[in-house]
């Protein structure tokens, strides 16, 4: 066997196979991940809100005697008060205690909301920019007034159609994330690493193809991705009933594009520097942000307008949002297909400057 | 002049070469030929320019001024055909710690389009066999250096560049070394420059010696012509019990004199042993000091590396 575009190959597989970390990053941390956060919000959900309340002295508490203490003096204790519903189970524990006690639960994220009672009324204190915040009020005004949690009006049906839950919206990001993970420490690391170990201008000192070197290094890491993902695709239809309503072609597709792009991206940011400590940072600096802002645990819908429009540009947005539309909505090829163009030219311009830059020795 | 030398072109022609990093001139102002089939050793102490000098040879560093020549042509016109002439051996490399020594080679030897055969008798040569499927990351430094050493030989080099390649090898390695690399010499007329901190290694395997310090050429030549040239050929070490009670250089026939803390001697250098030793222990006697230690020896290049820089070479 002297095909060394072929050996490389299976080289840098076994070098990555044979690392121990490697696999459970690679496999472990995905269905892991999946598993945690789909169980989290699937099934019957069960959800748990702390309320301080602060009874005062001049015995005006009306509602709060009342509600809970039977008429009678309200004195420090928990109450706890369970809601079923079709929702799921809610469940509300009440710390009666004093101002500066509060204060402390709320700053140790044991409450969220903290109630006080003014003139018959409650009055409620809380943070404006955190929802549950506003929620507790909703829920709690009703409860006050009707003994439960919603008002009269109306019923509850529960969403339970594919593709429209949250692990549906989440199996896809978990999936461009491990991609963009496995390739940024897969090969951006690995090359700056062999370049801080001398090891790059040792091989480029021989006559191998430099572009046997850098084919070798995509080849692999595809193969490792194509594994990566149908583990998590399986995994995650026979556990959590995921299906790919959409075309299987267009997948394939938008799949290598987001392999080009990702690469590009790791030959530009490895193309210097020989020190691993630096590569760890800048890999960090790209990914995370990437990581928070792409849509990947929770929609970046909510982000400001600007912040859109600069959130859409990113590889992993783009890559995360065609593969959502082919899982969940039934996308195609023609569908997909200015994703692809934009994943993969942004790899191909990123890898030739990177390779136009490169340090090998 | 070496009499085949000027029948030949040399291999290697390095016409003033210079190379800066930030304040230190690391190379600076080297003229330099290898002949076919000639050993060269490169010797210096810790920063003197080796490292830099070689790897500009094997155009993995960029020299600021100055012209390599190998076999008549240069680095940036005929790359590949000239990665294919050397083998070499940097002086630090890691290889894929997870690939075992045999998978290693079969790698090196695919870029070379080389089977399976010539990676066994590399193994074979590099006496490796029972570390074949042994995990890189688990070789000893001597093994190591053995795999680095069996890489640059993969592809039948005409002309090998060697940094450091015995430093960390047992007194028995090291040996098994130099005689793979006589073999190679007597057999296959391959050259060689190799840097080195050993003297031993430089008067063993070596036809000529160049010392360098601070990126520039102390001393070239043969290892006799070198000490000849120096005037001083023998050494007499001297330890005293007490204080020296005159100067030893009031002594007839020594040259120079310096103490050797290391050894806690003095060391003389004298014209001829034979003369002087009498003396000088005569001059003791009457000042009636104690002699704690006494030796005699020829000149080393150590020594005319001490009286060149006041440094050690390998310190
Ligand atoms: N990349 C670099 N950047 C800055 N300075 C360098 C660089 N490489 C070498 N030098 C400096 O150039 C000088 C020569 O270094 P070189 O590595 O050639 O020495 P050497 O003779 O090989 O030493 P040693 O015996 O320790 O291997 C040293 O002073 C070193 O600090
Ligand atoms: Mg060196």
């Amino acid at each position: 066997m002297k095909n060394s575009l072929l050996i490389l190959t299976i080289s840098h597989l076994k070098e990555f196979i044979r690392e121990p970390g490697s696999m459970f990053w690679s496999f472990g941390f995905p269905i892991l991940m999946s598993i945690g956060l789909g169980l989290a919000f699937s099934g019957k959900k069960e959800i748990m809100h702390g309320v301080g309340l602060i009874p005062s002295s001049n015995n005006q508490e009306i509602l709060v005697r009342n509600t809970f203490f039977g008429g009678g003096v309200p004195k420090d204790t928990l109450i706890e008060k369970r809601f079923d519903n079709e929702n799921g189970l809610t469940r509300y524990a009440f710390h009666i205690t004093s101002w500066e006690n509060a204060e402390v639960l709320m700053k140790r994220g044991i409450i969220s909301s903290i109630l006080t009672e003014e003139g018959g009324k409650m009055v409620y204190h809380y943070d404006p920019l955190n929802p549950e915040g506003e929620l507790i009020q909703i829920q709690l005004s009703n409860f006050f007034k009707y003994g439960h949690l919603g008002q009269d009006t109306g019923s509850i049906r529960p969403l339970k159609t594919q593709g429209m839950r949250y692990i549906d919206f989440l199996i896809p990001g978990l999936l461009t994330l491990g991609i963009m993970m496995s390739i940024m420490w897969g090969v951006c690391y690995s090359l700056i690493e062999k370049r801080s170990k001398k090891l790059l201008r040792r091989m480029v000192a021989t006559p191998m193809r430099k572009t046997d070197f850098m084919t070798a290094y995509w080849a692999s890491r595809l193969v490792l991705t194509v594994f990566d993902s149908v583990v998590l695709l399986v995994f995650a239809y026979f556990f959590f009933g995921v299906v790919i309503q959409g075309s299987i072609a267009a997948l394939a597709l938008i799949f290598l594009a987001g392999n080009i792009a990702f690469f590009g991206l790791a030959i530009l940011i490895s193309s210097h520097t020989a020190n691993t400590q630096v590569g760890n940072g800048m890999i960090s600096l790209i990914t995370t942000p990437m990581m928070v802002l792409s849509g990947i645990f929770f929609s970046y819908q909510s982000f400001p307008p600007w912040a859109i429009s600069v959130i859409k540009v990113l590889p992993l947005t783009k890559f995360t949002d065609e593969v959502r539309a082919i899982v969940n909505e039934g996308a195609g090829i023609i569908d997909v297909l200015d994703g692809v163009a934009i994943l993969g030219v942004f790899g191909a311009v990123t890898f030739f400057i990177g390779l136009k830059i490169y340090k090998w020795f | 002049m070496n009499p085949v030398a000027n029948q030949t072109e040399p291999v290697i022609r390095i016409e003033s070469l210079y190379k800066s990093f930030k304040d230190v001139k690391a190379v600076n102002g080297i003229n330099l030929k290898l002949f076919p089939g000639e050993f060269i050793a490169v010797l210096g102490p810790n920063g003197a320019g080796k490292t830099t000098l070689v790897e500009m040879i094997e155009g993995i560093q960029k020299p600021d001024s100055g012209e390599i020549f190998i076999k008549g042509k240069q680095w940036k016109n005929h790359h590949a055909e000239l990665n294919r002439v050397l083998g070499i051996s940097l002086q630090e490399t890691w290889f894929i710690e997870k690939l075992t020594v045999k998978e290693t080679l079969i790698l090196f030897a695919s870029f070379y389009k080389l089977g399976e055969a010539r990676v066994k008798e590399i193994i074979a040569l590099i006496r490796l066999e029972e570390k074949e499927k042994a995990y890189v990351k688990n070789l000893s430094g001597g093994q190591r250096q053995r795999l680095a050493l069996g890489i640059a030989l993969l592809n039948y080099p005409e002309v090998l560049i060697l940094d450091e390649p015995t430093t960390g090898l047992d007194p028995n390695a090291r040996r098994e070394l130099w005689e793979i690399l006589l073999k190679l010499k007597t057999e296959r007329n391959t050259s060689l420059i190799l840097t080195t901190h050993y003297m031993e290694e430089a008067e063993y395997l070596c036809d000529r010696i160049i010392i360098i310090d601070h990126g520039k050429i102390l001393a070239k030549g043969k290892l006799n012509d070198l000490l000849q040239a120096c005037d001083k050929h023998e050494i007499i070490e001297i330890g005293l019990l007490g204080p020296p009670p005159f100067d030893f250089t009031t002594v007839p026939g020594v040259q120079k004199s310096r103490f050797n803390s290391k050894d806690n001697a003095f060391v003389l250098e004298v014209k001829r042993i034979v003369e002087t030793l009498p003396l000088l222990l005569k001059k003791l006697e009457e000042s009636k000091t104690e002699i704690a230690e006494l030796q005699c020896r020829t000149l080393t290049l150590d020594d005319l590396f001490i009286s060149m820089t006041g440094r050690h070479l390998n310190a």
